[in-house]
């Protein structure tokens, strides 16, 4: 054998260790929540709230934190959206290759490797200066910090690869750069746009720190937008801290239901993207 | 004497540094097919864009001089840009469908500006019938216009010019990614629609430029060498370089 075998075959097995080992890792992290999850799973934990004893091991469930969860990330999703289509609409067309669009997206990306702990913090100071309690409404407003950055820089780069001459073909028809924005880009890029709401979407989801001290944790389901809220992480994060084998499972269970939860939404938004990319155009 | 439809005075052109055009003088008549030839970068396609000011789109560019449609500063700064644009349409020369239905993309240019004569779909099928697409298409308008090909979508992307209505239609090498079918097709609807139109062909294709050329321009490294009547042009050409361009001897 050559030498540019040799090497072909060492870099082919080192690609495929890398591969094994990163899947490997994920099917021992799933196999785990649901070994021990799975059995923990009963229609009474989708359907109740905590009722008394819950966190000793008796009746009840954690419809607080599912519902909770939906509320929070929803909403924060939500607001990221209003918020983040226009700021990567106006990086890609309005103000393209600038200085000041290449300080923002650089500030962006510092913001997304900030720990999800700060924006709690930053929250929880925003809410004093408000006067807000942990609630809905506190927990929405950190997770919409954390979010924010990732939506845009997945929407900046989405729009960033619609080809120019698509924009001024709708320009080019007298099209105004709004009208091209709304009714080309945004359609071009559709499928693109849907990925990195849902990327955020998953972000915040699963994200437990920020909610930790603005959203609070309760055994409730939340009334108003300004009451606390529970939310799957912190409900994990409780149920494995007790001394009691049986919550303990119970904290696998919380922790499948959050995997399913996020595993329906990236089925739906495949299905989605599918329907979306007919009209695109290469 | 009759009233040049659009007309560049002193027109300076520069990409950041770079001069691409250079003190350009010309008149475009009225009617007819002006053809702007020249060997690559010569600054056929930058003239072309000037017309109808889409080159502010480009980075960096820097106008000087007058560009005049019908006797009015197109670059004066009251003029609305996208008045321009109606009134001066483009046919690129890779065809770009919109991402919508063959319908909508021809409908965008009325809708956007909301004025056209008689129903939508009136327009949609006068014009996809003007661009000679109508008899492939009549059946299936509500398809993804992404789905047609590539000769298809050109004759697309000339009926989504037309339905807005223009006085000019620019065309950038317009059949340079097509197969020569498809291109015979699209000379065919550009002669047909002549009479009634002023058309600029940019192409380095002087065979083209000889088929559908009623008058041409002749661009030599960003400057204006030689315009007038494409027979004098061609048959009796005034400037050395014309003449050497024209046999082969240069680009």
């Amino acid at each position: 054998m050559n030498r540019h075998k040799i090497e072909e075959l060492i870099f082919k097995g080192l690609m495929m260790a890398s591969t094994m080992f990163v899947l490997g890792s994920l099917v021992l992290i799933l196999g785990t929540v649901i070994w021990r999850g799975l059995p923990a799973l009963n229609l009474a934990m989708l359907t109740q709230t905590p009722k008394g004893g819950y966190y000793m091991g008796k009746e009840g469930g954690i419809l607080n934190a599912i519902v909770g969860s939906l509320y929070l990330a929803g909403g924060a999703t939500a607001l990221s959206l209003v918020i983040s289509l226009p700021i990567a609409l106006y990086l890609q067309i309005y103000a393209p290759r600038t200085r000041q669009s290449e300080v923002a997206r650089l500030v962006l990306d510092v913001l997304w490797g900030i720990p999800s702990i700060v924006y709690g913090a930053f929250g929880f100071t925003l809410m004093l200066w408000l006067g807000i309690r942990a609630s809905l409404l506190g927990g929405i407003i950190a997770l919409t910090l954390l979010e924010l950055p990732i939506m845009v820089r997945g929407m900046d780069e989405a729009i960033a690869l619609v080809p120019n001459a698509l924009k001024e073909a709708s320009l080019a028809l007298g099209a105004t750069c709004l009208e091209t924005a709304f009714k080309v880009v945004v359609k071009q890029t559709a499928p693109a746009l849907l990925t990195a709401v849902l990327l955020a979407f998953g972000r915040g989801i699963g994200d437990a720190a920020s909610v930790l001290f603005t959203a609070g944790y309760t055994d409730r389901l939340p009334d108003s937008i300004l009451s606390p809220v529970a939310s799957l992480p912190l409900a994990i994060f409780f149920q494995l801290g007790t001394p009691f084998p049986a919550v303990q499972d119970r904290a696998y269970a919380s922790a499948l239901v959050l995997t399913i939860i996020i595993l329906i939404l990236s089925l739906t938004s495949r299905w989605l993207t599918g329907r979306l990319t007919t009209n695109i155009v290469r | 004497m009759v009233q040049p439809h659009m007309q560049f005075r002193q027109l300076n052109i520069w990409y950041s540094s770079r001069q691409a055009l250079k003190n350009v003088t010309a008149e475009i008549p009225a009617r007819g097919i002006t053809a702007i030839i020249g060997p690559s970068g010569c600054g056929k396609t930058t003239l072309l864009k000037s017309l109808n000011r889409l080159l502010e789109e480009t980075d960096g560019i820097r106008v000087e001089g007058e560009v005049l449609l019908g006797g009015e500063n197109i670059y004066d700064p009251s003029v609305d840009v996208t008045k321009i644009r109606t009134r001066v349409g483009l046919l690129a020369s890779k065809p770009f469908p919109l991402p919508m239905s063959i319908f909508d993309n021809v409908a965008y240019g009325p809708r956007i500006h909301g004025q056209y004569s008689g129903s939508l779909s009136e327009v949609v099928e006068r014009n996809l019938k003007t661009a000679g697409l109508w008899e492939e298409v009549y059946d299936r308008l509500g398809t993804p216009a992404a789905r047609l090909s590539t000769g298809q979508q050109q004759r697309l992307c000339l009926a989504r010019a037309l339905a807005v209505e223009p006085e000019v239609l620019l065309c950038d090498e317009p059949t340079s990614a097509l197969d020569p079918i498809s291109a015979q097709r699209i000379e065919i609807q550009l002669k047909a629609i002549k009479e009634k139109m002023t058309i600029v062909v940019v192409t380095h294709l002087l065979r083209q430029a000889h088929r559908l050329a009623d008058h041409v321009i002749f661009l030599w490294l960003g400057e204006l060498v030689e315009s007038g009547p494409a027979n004098q042009v061609f048959n009796s050409p005034r400037d050395e370089r014309t003449r050497a361009y024209l046999s082969g001897d240069i680009g």
